[in-house]
């Protein structure tokens, strides 16, 4: 018999651990680096951020004289205290008409290439001045017609503070669609998220996660596969699916591309600052994330068109309440926002 | 007479038939990293011959679904998982938009001379 053999397996595991700390360390690093925040927030060459620009969007952003009520401004949907939505199903427009898809959050929207549940609007200034036309959401015009005296540009040209405003911003380019689009883009690609627990986690803080966190962030992109639509700095992949909610009436971005897997198929969303923009979804179905997560668990309720990616989990009660404490620590500190003074004359 | 004739056109067929598997060649698209890349390297157009092939051919972890709605060809490949592929052969010349469904990000045009 060796005398030695506890030692040397004892010495064996050491050295085996030692050498697995040496590799996964750096190969961790590697992995996670994604998450990270990109260097630069994305913006058009045409329409650099420039602190008159944000401050002119920022102002249209909150005016409510934007719609034809007079009454809704973007922020009456957008609304900063409820983490940049409505804290509704779905949104309530003009004449208090509910409308069909949920008010997103309009948080980290610089990153997304596309705007919109179904992706139709190709930039944040191609998707700006839908809102404020839309019969069902601020119902107004921009120029006048034979029924109207006035239309919006007309207004906005009428106060001086905008006609000065517009014109630090974008000199020489006056007061058009396309400049209050620009605006309205530039205020927005300001809110951003702020750092959350799981940033400080990555960025070496080891403690900024609870224990539980830790493992639903291992769940997240393991056995509950939400890694796989959910992915990047973003918590999205930019991309369409059928995730399998109860809706017959909404054809999604099938209305946009006819190609069958986009039937009943909408944008990922980010899930930066998920806590405070309840209730989920493009039709609001689920009150809070332990409804999302139970419909994930059940792998969809309609299985009509559903995507592939989406499967049963089985996963514990546990495991459950780590993938929402998960989700929870993507929630940073909002940036509180002062509202703006806007022109009477 | 008429075997002649018969014999011709049984001629004719076979040097197309010929001509086309000879000439014509097939290229391999890989779907990596939500981008179309060709030999490794990132793609957003590619030119072809009428007769020529391409393989689609997914290799990230998640499914990827390649259409196109152009005039020049419409086609819907379905949605395949990492190691699949499916092939479109374009005969006739003109230009092609090819997207993923799902990543709209993922687009290359075709041109077919
Ligand atoms: C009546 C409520 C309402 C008002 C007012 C409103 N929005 Fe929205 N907003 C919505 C809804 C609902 C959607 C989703 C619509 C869809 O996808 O079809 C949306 C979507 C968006 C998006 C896309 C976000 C994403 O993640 O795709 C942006 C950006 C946006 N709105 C900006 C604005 C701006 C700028 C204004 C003011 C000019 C504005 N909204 C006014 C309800 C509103
Ligand atoms: C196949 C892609 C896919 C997978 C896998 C997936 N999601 Fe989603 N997720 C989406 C899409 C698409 C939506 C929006 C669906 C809709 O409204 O029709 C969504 C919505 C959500 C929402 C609501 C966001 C909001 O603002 O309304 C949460 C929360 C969420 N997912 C969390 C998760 C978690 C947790 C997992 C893993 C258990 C997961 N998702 C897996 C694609 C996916
Ligand atoms: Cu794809």
């Amino acid at each position: 018999m060796d005398i030695n053999s506890p030692f040397k397996k004892f010495s064996q595991k050491m050295l085996l651990a030692i050498c697995l700390s040496f590799i996964s360390a750096p190969i961790l690093a590697a992995d996670l680096s994604h998450y990270l925040r990109p260097s630069e927030i994305p913006q058009p060459d045409n329409n650099r951020m420039t602190p008159e620009r944000i401050e002119l969007g920022k102002m249209l952003f909150f005016d409510p004289r934007l719609s034809g009520s007079n009454w809704i401004s973007c922020a009456t949907c957008h609304n900063p205290g409820l983490g940049w939505s409505d804290g509704l199903p779905t949104a309530i427009g003009h004449g208090q008409k509910i409308l069909r898809r949920s008010t997103p959050t309009i948080l980290n929207t610089a990153y997304q290439p596309l705007q919109l549940w179904d992706g139709r609007a190709r930039s944040l200034e191609k998707q700006a001045l839908g809102p404020i036309e839309d019969e069902g959401e601020m119902a107004q015009h921009l120029h006048k017609s034979k029924d109207r005296s006035h239309g919006l540009i007309d207004e906005l040209k009428a106060l001086k503070g905008y006609r000065d405003a517009f014109e630090v911003a974008y000199p020489g380019e006056g007061i058009t669609k396309n400049t209050i689009a620009k605006a309205l883009s530039s205020f927005e690609r300001t809110i951003v998220s702020t750092d959350a627990a799981f940033d400080r986690w990555i960025k070496g803080d080891k403690k900024a996660m609870s224990k539980s966190a830790l493992r639903g962030f291992t769940l997240f992109e393991g056995k509950a596969n939400c890694v796989k639509c959910h992915s990047n700095f973003n918590f999205t992949d930019n991309g369409f699916h059928n995730i399998g909610l109860e809706d017959a009436t909404d054809a999604g971005r099938y209305a946009i591309r006819k190609v069958k897997i986009l039937i009943g198929a909408f944008k990922t969303p980010t899930l930066r600052d998920i806590a405070l923009t309840a209730p989920y979804m493009h039709n609001g179905a689920y009150a809070t994330l332990e409804e999302v997560i139970e419909h994930y668990n059940v792998g969809g309720i309609s299985k009509e068109n559903i995507s592939p990616n989406i499967k049963e989990l089985n996963l514990t009660d546990n495991e459950k309440s780590d993938l929402v404490v998960f989700m929870k620590s993507l929630t940073g500190k909002p940036t509180p926002i002062t509202y703006p003074m806007l022109p009477v004359e | 007479m008429k075997q002649k004739y018969l014999f011709n056109v049984v001629f004719i067929i076979l040097t197309m038939v010929f001509a086309t598997s000879v000439f014509s060649k097939e290229y391999e698209i890989d779907q990596n990293s939500k981008s179309f890349k060709m030999d490794g390297k990132k793609v957003e157009a590619v030119t072809i011959k009428v007769g020529d092939t391409i393989r689609f051919k997914n290799e990230d972890p998640f499914f990827h679904n390649i259409f196109s709605l152009s005039d020049l060809k419409t086609f819907d490949l379905g949605s395949f998982p990492k190691g699949q592929s499916k092939t479109v052969t374009f005969d006739k010349a003109g230009l092609a938009e090819v997207e993923c469904a799902i990543h709209p990000e993922m687009y290359m045009e075709v041109s077919v001379q």
